[in-house]
C-alpha cells in the first residue's frame, strides 16, 4: 500500500483499569471502505471515537492525511461523522441542518446554498429542504444527517452504525446508498457495525474486533473463507463446528463421530489422540453425495427449517450435529426428520481452527 | 381502542358522567371565582355596567403597588432562571460527580415548596436587623449590612432574594429534565461539523431550550406574582405590592370601594394571564420544529 | 476550567439554599442568652394554639387529600379511557391555579358564598371548613392531577380494564381494586405535596378566618422573636418529610417489568 491515509499506531485506550482498546494499529488508503465488525463492547466504537476526537487515547497516535490528530479537538479535524440515529438538529430544517457545517466555518451565504443544493440533489431529496427532521422518516433522516457531513468536505467519513435504528428493507436499500455516494466521492470511510451481512456487502477490507483487539483484518472474501481465529469463524456467517480426534497427523485426518475426515492440509504441531475443531459452512455441505464432495459422513436428520428458497437442515453425526443448506425444489419435498442420511464436503472447505 | 357499550343509547350522558363532578368542581371553585372577579370590575354600586372600577385604579398607589409586583416578580424569575439554569448545566454538564444530582433534586422538591411564613422567618433569622449574617459581618468584619449595601430584607430587594429560595429550586426541577432531553449526538455534531461550544450553544441547545425556558419563566413570574405570605410575613401590610393590598381590601376595605377590590384582582389576572399569553405565543413561534 | 466553573455556580447557588437553613436553624436555638438550648421549640410546643391549629391543618391536608383522590383519579382515568379529545380542556383546568393568584381566587369565593348568596358556605363554620378544603383542592390540582396523570400513562388502563370487565368486574370495583392499587404510588406522591402545600397555607386560611396553622405562624412571627425560627424549622422538617416519603414510596414501589424497544 502507498503511504496510507489514516494511520491508526499502537493505540491503546483504558478507563480506569479497564483496558478497552489494546495496541490497535491499522492503516487505511486513500478512497478505501473500511468497516470495524465486532460485538458491542468490543473496542469498535471507542476506535472510531478516538480517530473522531471524542476519546483521547491512552498511548499511540492517530494520523489523517500526514498530519497527527491525536490531541487536536474533534472541531479541528475536519472529519465529518454520522451517527447511530437522532443527531439531526431538531430545530433547523433539513437545508440549515446541511448548511451547519458551512456557516460555523464562516463561508459567503451564496457558497453555502450553492453546497447544500448540491448536497440535497446527492441524497436525493432535493423537495425536502425546508422539512423539519420529525418530519422525515429513519432513512431520509441519516441520508440528510450523512449530507450534513459530507458538505464540509472532509478528509474522512465516519459512520457510527448509521443504519442499525432502521428497519430491514431501509437498511439494505440505504447501505447500498451509502457506498454509492462514497465511492462516487472516493473518501475515505470507516463503519461501524456490529451486522457481518453489512459489513461483508459494503466494505472494502473489514477489521474483526474482539475483546479491544483487532482479530482479523481483510476483504470480505479473506473474512469469510479463511478466517484466522475461532471467534472470527464463529461471528461471521454461520459455522458449524465439529470437535474431532487426531488420527494421522502426517496426512492430516481426523476422526469425527464414527466417520474420518481427511484433510487438505497436514495438521503441524498436532499428533493423534489430540482433539482438533473443525468448521464448515453450511453451504459447503450437500445432502447425499456429489461430485468434488470427496468426503462422506453418515447420520440422521433431526430438523428441517423451510426458510424460503433455502431449506436448512440439521443432520446428528452421533455426539455432533451441522446445519447445511439445500435449494428448495418445487419437484421434490424436504427430507423428513428422522430419515437416515448421508453428508458430503469437499476437505478444500474443512477449516482448521485453532 | 375503545370499549364495546353496552348500551350505545346511553353512551353519551355516562360517557360525560364519568368527568361531570371534576368539571361542576372546576366550574364552582375556579371558574366561577375567576368570573365574578371579572363580572364585579365592571359593575357599579348599583348593578350596572361600568368602567369606573377599572379606571379607579390609575391612581399613583395602585400603579406603584403593581409596578412594584412587577419588579420584584420579574427579577426574581429572571434571576430564578439564571441561577437555577447555572446549577442544573453545572450538574447535567459540568463534569459533577453523579452522586450530587438525586439529592439536589430531591431537595429542590422540597425548598420549591418551602415557601410562605416560614421562608420570611428564615430570612429573617439570616438577613434581618439581629440576622445571623448581619450580625457576623458586624462583629467580625465591621460591616454594616445595611449602612454598607443599602441592603434592607424588608424592601422589594430584600423580597427579591427571598423568593429566590423557592424559584432557583422550582428552576432546577423543570429545567434539569429538558437539559437531560439534550443528545449527546447534537453536541457532538457539531463538534464534528467544526462548531465551537459558544456556536452549539447558540445555534443548537439554547433553541431547542427555549420554549422550557420561557414557560418557567412564565411560571416563575406568576408565582412570585401573587406570593402573599412571605411578603406579609417580612414587611407587614404595610408593604406596597398589588397581593398585599388585595389582602388588605379583602380584610378591611381600605380602598373604599368594594368595585376597587374587583378591579385590583382582575388586574392580577391579567398580568399573570398576560404573561403566560406571551409565552403560549413565543413558544408557538419557536416550536414551529416540534410534532 | 469547565469543572471549576461548574463547581462554582453550584457553590454559590447553593448559598441561597444553606444560609437561610443555617440561619433559622442557629436563631431557633439562640433564646437563652449564651449557649444553645432548645428553649424555643418548647415554648412553641407547649403553646396550646400550637397544637390547636397545628391539628386543625393536619386534619385539613388529611380531608382535602382524600377529596383530592376521589376527584382526580376517577377524572384522569375517565379521561384517558373513555374521553382523550378532552385532555387539554381538563389539563387547562388543572394549571389555571397555577395563573391565578389564591388570593383572586378566595376573593372570589368570599363574593360569591357570602351569607347573602345562594350558597351560603360561609354563614357556617362547617360551610366555611367546606369551602376551605375545595380552596385546597384547587390550590394542589396542579400536582395532584399530574402526579397521577403520569402514574395512569405507565399502566395499560386500557387493557387492565378490559380484563376486569371480562371477570365480570363493575365500575366500583375496576377503580377499587385495580386501578388505584396501580396507581398508588402517583397518588401518594401527589397526596405528599397536597400535605406539604395545605399544612402551612396562609391566604386561604386567613382570608377565611379558618384557625389554621398559617394564620398562627403569622401571629407568633408578629409578636416573638426566637420561635419562629424553631417553627420555620419545624415547617421545613415536615415538608422535607413528605418529600422524602415521596422518594422513599417511589423506590419502594414495585417497578414495571421494563420495555423492550
Amino acid at each position: 500500500m502507498a503511504e496510507p491515509f489514516l494511520k491508526i499506531d499502537h493505540v491503546r485506550k483504558t478507563f480506569g483499569t479497564t483496558t478497552v482498546v489494546q495496541d490497535f494499529n491499522l492503516d487505511v488508503g486513500s478512497g478505501e471502505f473500511i468497516s470495524f465488525l465486532g460485538p458491542s463492547g468490543c473496542g469498535k466504537t471507542t476506535v472510531l471515537r478516538m480517530v473522531a476526537g471524542f476519546e483521547e487515547p491512552t498511548s499511540g497516535s492517530i494520523v489523517v492525511g500526514g498530519k497527527d490528530v491525536t490531541r487536536l479537538r474533534p472541531n479541528q479535524r475536519n472529519i465529518g461523522m454520522v451517527f447511530q440515529a437522532y443527531a439531526l438538529f431538531p430545530n433547523l430544517t433539513v437545508a440549515q441542518n446541511i448548511a451547519f457545517g458551512l456557516k460555523v466555518a464562516g463561508e459567503p451565504r451564496a457558497d453555502i446554498e450553492k453546497r447544500v443544493a448540491e448536497m440535497l440533489d446527492l441524497i436525493k431529496l432535493q423537495q425536502f429542504g425546508d422539512r423539519y427532521p420529525y418530519q422525515l422518516s429513519g432513512g431520509q433522516q441519516q441520508r440528510v444527517a450523512l449530507a450534513r457531513a459530507l458538505a464540509p468536505k472532509p478528509k474522512l467519513l465516519l459512520l457510527d452504525e448509521p443504519l442499525s435504528a432502521l428497519d430491514a428493507k431501509v437498511r439494505v436499500s440505504l447501505r447500498d446508498e451509502i457506498r454509492a455516494i462514497q465511492k462516487e466521492l472516493g473518501i475515505t470511510t470507516v463503519f461501524v457495525t456490529h451486522d457481518q451481512e453489512e459489513a461483508l456487502s459494503i466494505s472494502d477490507r473489514i477489521v474483526v474486533m474482539y475483546g479491544g483487539k483487532a482479530e482479523q483484518v481483510g476483504t470480505p472474501f479473506e473474512i469469510y473463507n479463511r478466517p484466522a481465529t475461532k471467534f472470527v469463524a464463529n461471528f461471521v456467517g454461520t459455522l458449524n463446528v465439529l470437535e474431532g480426534t487426531v488420527t494421522d497427523a502426517a496426512s492430516g485426518r481426523v476422526k469425527v463421530g464414527s466417520g474420518e475426515v481427511l484433510l487438505k492440509d497436514k495438521l503441524n504441531g498436532s499428533k493423534a489422540g489430540d482433539t482438533v475443531s473443525l468448521a464448515l459452512r453450511p453451504e459447503a455441505i450437500s445432502l447425499g453425495r456429489q461430485p468434488g464432495r470427496e468426503t462422506t459422513l453418515g447420520g440422521e436428520i433431526s430438523e428441517v427449517s423451510f426458510l424460503g428458497s433455502v431449506i436448512r437442515v440439521r443432520v446428528g453425526l452421533g455426539q455432533e450435529a451441522v446445519s447445511l443448506d439445500t435449494f428448495n425444489s418445487p419437484a421434490s419435498p424436504p427430507p423428513a426428520v428422522g430419515d437416515k442420511a448421508e453428508i458430503s464436503f469437499s476437505p478444500d472447505d474443512v477449516l482448521v481452527l485453532h | 381502542m375503545s370499549l364495546a357499550s353496552p348500551s350505545t343509547g346511553r353512551r353519551l350522558p355516562t360517557q360525560w358522567l364519568g368527568v361531570a363532578p371534576f368539571f361542576l368542581f372546576a366550574f364552582l371553585f375556579l371558574i366561577l371565582p375567576a368570573l365574578s372577579i371579572v363580572v364585579g370590575a365592571f359593575r357599579g354600586p348599583e348593578g350596572g355596567f361600568t368602567l369606573a372600577n377599572v379606571a379607579g385604579l390609575n391612581t399613583p398607589n395602585i400603579r406603584n403597588a403593581y409596578w412594584v409586583s412587577i419588579r420584584v416578580s420579574f427579577w426574581s424569575a429572571l434571576l430564578g432562571c439564571l441561577v437555577g439554569f447555572a446549577m442544573s448545566a453545572a450538574v447535567v454538564f459540568g463534569g459533577l460527580p453523579r452522586f450530587i444530582r438525586s439529592p439536589l433534586l430531591t431537595f429542590s422538591g422540597v425548598a420549591s415548596n418551602f415557601a410562605g411564613l416560614p421562608l420570611a422567618f428564615a430570612f429573617i433569622a439570616t438577613l434581618g436587623p439581629a440576622g445571623l449574617i448581619t450580625v457576623w459581618l458586624r462583629n467580625d468584619f465591621g460591616i454594616n449590612l445595611r449602612g454598607a449595601t443599602g441592603f434592607n430584607l424588608f424592601s422589594t430587594t430584600g423580597l427579591i432574594v427571598t423568593y429566590l429560595f423557592f424559584q432557583v429550586p422550582l428552576m432546577i426541577l423543570i429545567i434539569t429534565p429538558a437539559l437531560d432531553g439534550l443528545r449527546r449526538e447534537w453536541r457532538e455534531a457539531a463538534e464534528m461539523l467544526g462548531a465551537t461550544s459558544l456556536q452549539y450553544w447558540r445555534m443548537v441547545a439554547f433553541p431547542i431550550l427555549l420554549p422550557s425556558l420561557l414557560g418557567t419563566f412564565a411560571l416563575l413570574f406568576a408565582n412570585s406574582f401573587g406570593a402573599v405570605a412571605t411578603a406579609f410575613a417580612l414587611a407587614g401590610p404595610q408593604l406596597n405590592i398589588a397581593p398585599i393590598l388585595l389582602f388588605s381590601q379583602i380584610r378591611g376595605d381600605v380602598l373604599g370601594s368594594p368595585g376597587l377590590g374587583y378591579a385590583l384582582a382582575l388586574g392580577m389576572i391579567v398580568i399573570t394571564g398576560l404573561a403566560n399569553t406571551l409565552y403560549l405565543w413565543l413558544r408557538s413561534r419557536t416550536e414551529r420544529w416540534q410534532k | 476550567m469547565k469543572r471549576f466553573f461548574a463547581w462554582s455556580a453550584f457553590l454559590l447557588g447553593s448559598l441561597i439554599f444553606i444560609l437561610p437553613l443555617i440561619g433559622m436553624t442557629e436563631f431557633s436555638l439562640s433564646m437563652r442568652r449564651g449557649e444553645y438550648s432548645f428553649d424555643a421549640y418548647a415554648s412553641v410546643l407547649s403553646d396550646p394554639q400550637f397544637r390547636q391549629t397545628f391539628t386543625y391543618s393536619v386534619v385539613m391536608a388529611l380531608v382535602t387529600i382524600v377529596f383530592g383522590i376521589l376527584l382526580v383519579v376517577p377524572t384522569a382515568y375517565w379521561v384517558r379511557l373513555r374521553m382523550p379529545h378532552l385532555r387539554p380542556i381538563v389539563e387547562f383546568i388543572t394549571l389555571m391555579p397555577l395563573v391565578i393568584p389564591a388570593i383572586v381566587i378566595v376573593f372570589g369565593y368570599i363574593r360569591l358564598y357570602n351569607t347573602s348568596s345562594w350558597l351560603p358556605l360561609t354563614g357556617t363554620s362547617t360551610g366555611t371548613n367546606i369551602l376551605l378544603m375545595f380552596g385546597y383542592t384547587a390550590l394542589a390540582l396542579p400536582y395532584m392531577y399530574r402526579a397521577v396523570d403520569t402514574g395512569l400513562r405507565s399502566i395499560d388502563i386500557a387493557t387492565l380494564t378490559e380484563a376486569a370487565q371480562s371477570l365480570g368486574a363493575g365500575w366500583v370495583t375496576i377503580f377499587g381494586r385495580v386501578i388505584l392499587p396501580n396507581v398508588f404510588v402517583a397518588v401518594l406522591s401527589g397526596a405528599f405535596l397536597t400535605f406539604a402545600i395545605v399544612i402551612g397555607e396562609f391566604t386561604l386560611a386567613a382570608l377565611l378566618n379558618r384557625p389554621a396553622f398559617g394564620p398562627y405562624l403569622q401571629l407568633v412571627g408578629a409578636n416573638k422573636a426566637y420561635e419562629p425560627s424553631a417553627l420555620a424549622v419545624i415547617s421545613f422538617v415536615i415538608t422535607w418529610l413528605c418529600m422524602g416519603l415521596i422518594q422513599i414510596v417511589v423506590r419502594l414501589a414495585p417497578k414495571p417489568p421494563a420495555q423492550s424497544h
